[in-house]
């Protein structure tokens, strides 16, 4: 069992929770994540570490399922029943010169702790954080503190530049020398945002989501086409090469589930349902 | 008592066969002609005293035979249900020669059985010695090597990267073969013994190998979990599952009660299961419960199989439909599974096992109908922290090379179990296991 300290809302379906798990704090390095299961039925979900603090892991999620939907309803001081990690190969951190870092919706989770690597490494380090609209952005004024400079777009144009941060991506190579970049958003985004960097050769990582099971490598339900190879993003990424992706099987691939999901989803809400007539 | 009969079984999870009433123990245990220089013994890789425990069932003294395994054999209820009896013990058995061997398996487990229900009490252990172990891994072969530490008083510490012990007994063998409350009896038992288990602990990333510096000894016993994959065209579509993710999304997570457990498993009809050994015939009798109809593709004859005669047995029982001498070369479909092609195989030479060498006859191919295609071809040492111990010596495929004392090349660090072998069995795991385990307390120098 491992308490839930503190568990907030930050936006419209987005959370953020954290976790004390000493065991996960202890050697957790930016770009790992872990593995959580709510209860004795749930399901094992992976999740970027967002945060470390003492012994508390903070996590940085959106309710798109049952047991995302579970976790945000778990009041502070209640607990999961497991907690794996730190999961993962780390970013590669080292004295590239200029990196951006592009964060897209609940992917700007994972950036500070990356950025913060990147910075205390003797890097310039950009932050481009990219939302639907204001009220989805997350994480500014963190990104504002630990970043040389922070560049925001809004799908709506409700915040900074009314467009997707792949444009303020475009503009900053061309401004000046970057050396290297991390794009972490929803599959399609790292897709289009790393086109921005392929033909410039500009060293590119994304942070790959396919639906994984154990996340220690032994089951290959995680695996991704990375180069023409086969790899297990759960302990050979979840960071890859962004030019070497096959990002369409893995959209072919996060989509396997999906009526079970809408299942799992509709099941648990009706349980939760207090109208007295389920049960 | 026998197997339970096949319209019966396809319907749940439960256990096949249901072992040997007490008279028919009894009754099998007096056929035993208790040989002066046993058979059996030799063909036991941890020698158990079998006529001893055979004797003690014949008088009805259940309990006290179950002891008497328990001095060799930590894991008899489970050992006495999936060691390959027919080519170790029961090979040996001097009966066999003229009439049916004694089943020494089944009355290994029935032993156990009436034990574990009588309840079972937890072995002494010597004083303290005040060193620490790290032990790595919690199947056969690091549930094994814990307790036996234990009894020698070190303190232990016991790492598992899943949310439950047990390895492969726990994630990989079906319940209708292997109970988990039986799993989960031999277990607890030894971990009642004091051993502090640490569940959610990927050695190599929660703990970094120099944290492991800090222990007096370190016994790896990460298994052979990864799963090979066979590099052809669609391994990678959707409805491609690896036997390890099908039967851990089973076995572990309980997919096969979605929606009242959260985890997922496709709605299967039609399964192709590639591979032809224990693995592959778990993974097709566990599709079969789920209601699928199930074809299995091996590219050698059907005498090569490597699967135990008996799971082959049950799986043809049980519906599935064994093709062999023939193999896969393409996945068909465009976002998940519709067909797979297969290769018919000509037998050639044999190889130095006495198999023949399969080959492909050019241009004789045929396709499967499926929509879901299980790879059973094999498992690897799991890399992840094997690959960051410095100073250990690894064999070609990523094993850690041991003496028969379980020692490595570095003097605190010893392993056992299919990280040193590759992929092998239960008893193997557990006899290396204390093998290392002696040689560690030999090492500490009591
Ligand atoms: C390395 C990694 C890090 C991640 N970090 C974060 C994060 O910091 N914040 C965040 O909000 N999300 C993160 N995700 C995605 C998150 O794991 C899924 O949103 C979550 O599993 C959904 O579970 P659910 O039951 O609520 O939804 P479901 O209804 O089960 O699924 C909704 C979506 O989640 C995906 N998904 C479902 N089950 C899994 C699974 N077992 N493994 C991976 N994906 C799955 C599906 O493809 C689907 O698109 C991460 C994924 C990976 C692989
Ligand atoms: C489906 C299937 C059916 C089988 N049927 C039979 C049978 O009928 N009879 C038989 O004798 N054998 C059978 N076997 C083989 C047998 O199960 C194995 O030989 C045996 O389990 C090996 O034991 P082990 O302890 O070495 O490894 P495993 O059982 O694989 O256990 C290794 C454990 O280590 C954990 N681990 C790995 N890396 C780390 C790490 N870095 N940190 C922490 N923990 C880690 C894993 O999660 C796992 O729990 C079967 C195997 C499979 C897969
Ligand atoms: S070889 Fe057979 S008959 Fe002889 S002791 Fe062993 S089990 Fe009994
Ligand atoms: S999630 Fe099982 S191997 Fe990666």
């Amino acid at each position: 069992m491992y308490i839930i300290e503190k568990s907030l809302k930050l936006s419209e379906n987005v959370y953020e929770i954290w976790v004390n798990a000493p065991h996960v704090t202890r050697n957790a390095k930016a770009g790992q994540f872990v593995i959580i299961r709510t209860d004795e039925k749930g399901e094992r979900i992976p999740l970027t570490i967002s945060c470390i603090s003492g012994d508390l892991v903070r996590i940085i999620f959106m309710a798109v399922g049952k047991t995302t939907h579970a976790l945000a309803a778990i009041p502070a001081g209640g607990s999961i029943s497991d907690i794996a990690g730190p999961l993962g190969t780390p970013s590669e951190i080292k004295q590239y010169g200029t990196c951006v870092l592009v964060g897209g919706g609940v992917g700007i989770a994972s950036t500070p702790v990356i950025a913060k690597a990147l910075k205390e490494a003797g890097n310039r380090v950009i932050g481009i954080l990219g939302a639907r609209n204001a009220n989805f952005l997350i994480l500014e004024d963190e990104m504002a503190e630990i970043c040389d400079e922070l560049l925001i777009a809004t799908d709506d144009g409700s915040k900074g530049h009314h467009g997707f941060a792949a444009d303020l991506l475009k503009k900053k190579i061309d401004e000046e020398q970057v050396n290297a970049v991390w794009i972490i958003g929803p599959t399609i985004m790292m897709k289009v945002t790393s086109n921005a960097t392929r033909d410039k050769g500009i060293k590119t990582f994304v942070s790959l989501n396919p639906i994984m099971v154990d996340g220690t490598g032994m089951c290959g339900s995680c695996r991704c086409v990375v180069g023409g190879k086969t790899k297990f993003a759960c302990v050979d990424g979840p960071e890859f090469d962004a030019h070497e992706v096959d990002f369409d099987n893995l959209m072919q691939r996060q989509r396997y589930y999906m009526e079970h999901e809408k299942e799992a989803l509709s099941t648990w809400q009706e349980h939760q349902c207090t109208c007295g007539r389920h049960e | 008592m026998g197997d339970r009969s096949v319209s019966d079984r396809l319907k749940d999870f439960e256990e096949v066969d249901m072992g040997l009433s007490q008279e028919e123990a009894i009754e099998e245990a007096s056929r035993c002609l208790q040989c002066k220089k046993p058979g059996c013994v030799d063909g036991c890789p941890v020698n158990i005293d079998i006529p001893a425990f055979i004797a003690l069932i014949a008088n009805g003294d259940f309990i006290g035979a179950a002891s008497s395994i328990r001095e060799q054999n930590l894991l008899p209820a489970i050992c006495g249900r999936v060691c390959p009896q027919e080519t170790q013990c029961e090979e040996l058995c001097i009966l066999g020669k003229k009439e049916t061997p004694i089943r020494i398996g089944q009355l290994e487990r029935f032993a156990a059985d009436q034990e574990r229900n009588k309840g079972l009490t937890v072995p002494a252990r010597k004083p303290k010695t005040g060193k620490r172990v790290a032990v790595i891994g919690s199947g056969p072969a690091g549930i094994v090597a814990a307790g036996e530490l234990a009894k020698d008083g070190h303190d232990v510490v016991l790492f598992e990267s899943l949310h439950t012990p047990g390895g492969v007994l726990t994630y990989g063998i079906p319940s209708f073969r292997l109970p988990k409350d039986v799993v989960k009896a031999e277990i607890d038992l030894i971990l009642a013994m004091g051993v502090d288990l640490k569940l959610n602990h990927l050695v190599g990333r929660t703990v970094s190998p120099d944290e492991l510096e800090g222990f007096d000894a370190v016994l790896l016993g990460t298994g052979a979990g990864l799963p090979y994959f066979m590099g052809i065209p669609g391994e990678n579509l959707s409805g491609v599952y690896s036997a390890n993710e099908f039967l851990t999304r089973v076995n572990l997570m309980h997919a096969e009660r979605f929606p009242e457990y959260d985890t997922p498993i496709a709605r299967l009809s039609r399964v192709v299961v590639v591979g032809g050994g224990n693995v592959a015939m778990d993974a097709a009798r566990t599709a079969r419960r789920m209601g699928a109809k199930v074809t299995l593709v091996y590219r050698r004859r059907e005498e090569d199989l490597p699967a135990r005669a008996a799971e082959v047995h049950h799986a043809k029982e049980e519906g599935v439909e064994i093709f062999t001498c023939a193999n896969p070369v393409k996945i068909l479909g465009e976002q998940s599974v519709t067909g797979i092609e297969c290769i018919r195989m000509k037998m050639c030479q044999l190889d130095n096992g006495g198999r023949p060498v399969p080959e492909p006859v050019e241009g004789d191919t045929f396709t499967l109908d499926c929509d879901i295609v299980i790879l059973a071809i094999g498992q690897g040492p799991n890399p992840v922290l094997v690959s960051q111990i410095k100073g250990v010596e690894k064999g070609r495929a990523g094993n850690v090379v041991t003496g028969e004392d379980g020692r490595t090349s570095h003097p605190k660090i010893f392993a056992a179990g299919d990280v040193t072998t590759g992929a092998a069995t239960v008893i193997l795991a557990m006899g290396g296991a204390k093998q290392a385990a002696r040689s560690i307390t030999a090492m500490f120098g009591n």
